[in-house]
């Protein structure tokens, strides 16, 4: 609370900044709609959109398309038309190709435990039940905890000679998780779908208050189970978040990069659990090829976009 | 008597989620790494300070931690303050344009930042030359569009007459938000701020990227540093490691179980009303 009264006088102040639009509003009412001043309002917000988000896209954009280096700041050089020779060389990488792979197999395993867990859990916590804080707390530290110190504890726990291992003692996967080419990826998605869980329970928890009650009551009147009525009102009822968490589980998942950096060194072994980002980060950065980064970036753009389309296909025809 | 299977299974779940964190604190007091199943408990033989105090002269803990504040206070006070100004014109007023800039609001939130990484580096750090600086690391998050949403959906709540009595009596828009519609949300402040915080805390990729010099790294950067390079020399790698991962994660989980009721709630509230 304290934070906030030293903030706020601040804000006035800035905000009295900018240009006095009332005196606009007698003039330009008409056109620019009853409150002009809401332009100004939204204006630093704007440049920010433009600066951060639509310039870079942008630029982005051209870049992939040029023969684009590193210079010294200042410096004219020529950055000549290359056409699609970036994408080119992208889509023969087989590096990159492998990390396109990857992300499949992590949207493959993350998507649907996320959604299948965090409705069953967000239905378990809507009902009256013991200790409902406490769980609601417990599932939600993950996701506002650092990944780099969660990471700490996973590499811990995952070690060859981990808790994991000693409990799971002859059961235990031998190259160890991290280090094993087949398990790595999937062990990722199940670190990421652990620790992003809390965030989709809470939207789950959100949409389960909008599904009627009556609805509910006609069931069990219909003579219809819990897991029955589970399955014809609830799954749904909650669609629309439903479609919310399949997308924004996707580009989560397409934003992979500290833990295939972290957790198996850099997407080892031996790239089997590489992410785009991943590659992206030291095409274009490592080893200064921007170019060839951004087009790695827009590719994944437009991978997302379409992967988007059509799970919003996949899990809008389902509804009624 | 019927098993309460419900409460057994969320019970179960609870573990699994906190069982790490659990770990994670006592790997940091232990003398030896011990991965053993009996090491999960506590062993007041083999229990130590020392992995904090071996972490500190490595990263400088004081320090990553200033520049983690700093970082998270400026991301922070850009939202409060051109957030709350975009999220009250969202709400309550109407202009030109209200509905294009709500749209991109909502489009900008399903971009993957991580995709910009590569442009915004090049600007940032070649262009305008603020590599290992506070203003480069701050300025992709300065204003969080969630935020901007959510106190958009406070405002909306508020009675549209207190409005148009404060208009009435020639209040400019600056002083109804200011000293009208501002008091009546403070609720949606600290949620914002709440759910501000735990953005740049916790980001990686950025800071890693345009910070090379130490004493400018925020502690999640040190941090991956030391685990990454450094800790292959240490006497005990892991107890190091977890006792940087406790001190990196404990203000975000302790805001968050202090605050969780308001958080919960209020993310509930807009989850529904959006």
């Amino acid at each position: 609370m304290s934070q906030q009264r030293v903030l706020s006088p601040r804000r006035v102040e800035r905000a009295g900044g900018q240009p006095p639009p009332t005196r606009r509003r007698g003039l330009l009412g008409g056109v620019f709609g009853k409150h002009p001043i809401g332009s100004a309002f939204v204006t630093p917000y704007l440049v920010f959109l433009a600066a951060i988000f639509a310039y870079p896209l942008g630029f982005a954009v051209y870049m992939s398309f040029h023969d684009y280096f590193f210079t010294a700041p200042g410096a004219i050089v020529d950055r000549p038309f290359v056409g699609f020779d970036n994408y080119a060389a992208v889509l023969s990488d087989p590096a990159v190709r492998r990390a396109f792979g990857n992300v499949g197999i992590f949207l493959l395993i993350n998507v649907p435990l996320t959604v299948g867990l965090s409705l069953v859990l967000a239905f378990a916590l809507n009902s009256a039940i013991r200790w409902r804080t406490f769980f609601r707390v417990s599932y939600y530290v993950p996701y506002v905890a650092a990944s780099v110190a969660v990471v700490g504890v996973w590499l811990f726990l995952f070690n060859a000679d981990g808790l994991v291992n000693r409990v799971l003692g002859p059961l235990a996967p031998d190259p160890s998780w991290l280090v094993n080419s087949k398990l790595a990826m999937p062990t990722i998605a199940i670190y990421v779908t652990w620790k992003q869980l809390g965030f989709f329970i809470l939207l789950y928890l959100a949409a389960l208050q909008n599904v009627s009650k009556d609805l509910y009551e006609a069931a069990s009147m219909d003579g219809a189970g819990r897991l029955k009525s589970f399955w014809n009102v609830t799954v749904p009822g909650v669609r629309p978040a439903t479609t919310l968490v399949v997308l924004l589980a996707t580009v989560t998942g397409a934003n992979l990069f500290t833990e295939p950096y972290l957790l198996t060194g850099g997407g080892g072994p031996d790239g089997a659990s590489a992410s785009p980002v991943l590659i992206m980060y030291q095409r274009g950065i490592e080893q200064g090829n921007p170019d060839v980064g951004s087009a790695i970036g827009v590719l994944l753009v437009i991978g997302v976009l379409l992967l988007a389309l059509i799970e919003r296909r996949f899990v809008g025809r389902e509804g009624r | 008597m019927r098993i309460p299977w419900r409460f057994l299974a969320l019970l179960a779940g609870a573990f699994v989620f906190l069982f790490p964190f659990y770990y994670m604190l006592v790997g940091s007091l232990q003398t030896e790494p011990d991965p053993s199943i009996r090491g999960a408990f506590p062993d007041p033989g083999n229990l130590t300070g020392h992995n904090y105090s071996e972490i500190n002269a490595e990263i400088n803990l004081g320090r990553s931690l200033l520049n983690s504040g700093v970082f998270t206070g400026g991301v922070i006070l850009g939202t409060l303050v051109f957030g709350v100004l975009a999220g009250y014109a969202l709400a309550r007023l109407q202009f030109r344009g209200r509905g294009a800039v709500f749209s991109l609001m909502l489009l900008v939130q399903v971009v993957p930042f991580q995709l910009l990484t590569i442009p915004l580096y090049v600007l940032i750090v070649r262009s305008y030359g603020l590599a290992d600086s506070y203003l480069g690391m701050i300025a992709p998050f300065a204003i969080n569009s969630t935020a901007v949403f959510v106190f958009r959906q406070y405002f909306l709540q508020l009675p549209e007459e207190l409005f148009d009595a404060a208009r009435i009596d020639g209040a400019g828009e600056l002083n109804i938000l200011w000293r009208i519609a501002v008091p009546l949300v403070k609720p949606a402040l600290l949620t914002g701020v709440l759910m501000t915080f735990i953005g740049p805390w916790n980001e990686f990729l950025w800071p890693f990227l345009i910070t090379k010099q130490q004493d400018l790294q925020p502690l999640a950067v040190s941090l991956s540093n030391y685990l990454t390079t450094v800790s292959a020399r240490a006497a005990n790698p892991f107890g190091a490691v977890l006792a940087g991962a406790c001190v990196l994660a404990a203000p975000a989980v302790t805001l968050f179980i202090i605050f969780q009721r308001r958080f919960i709630s209020s993310s509930l509230e807009s989850g529904v009303k959006g």
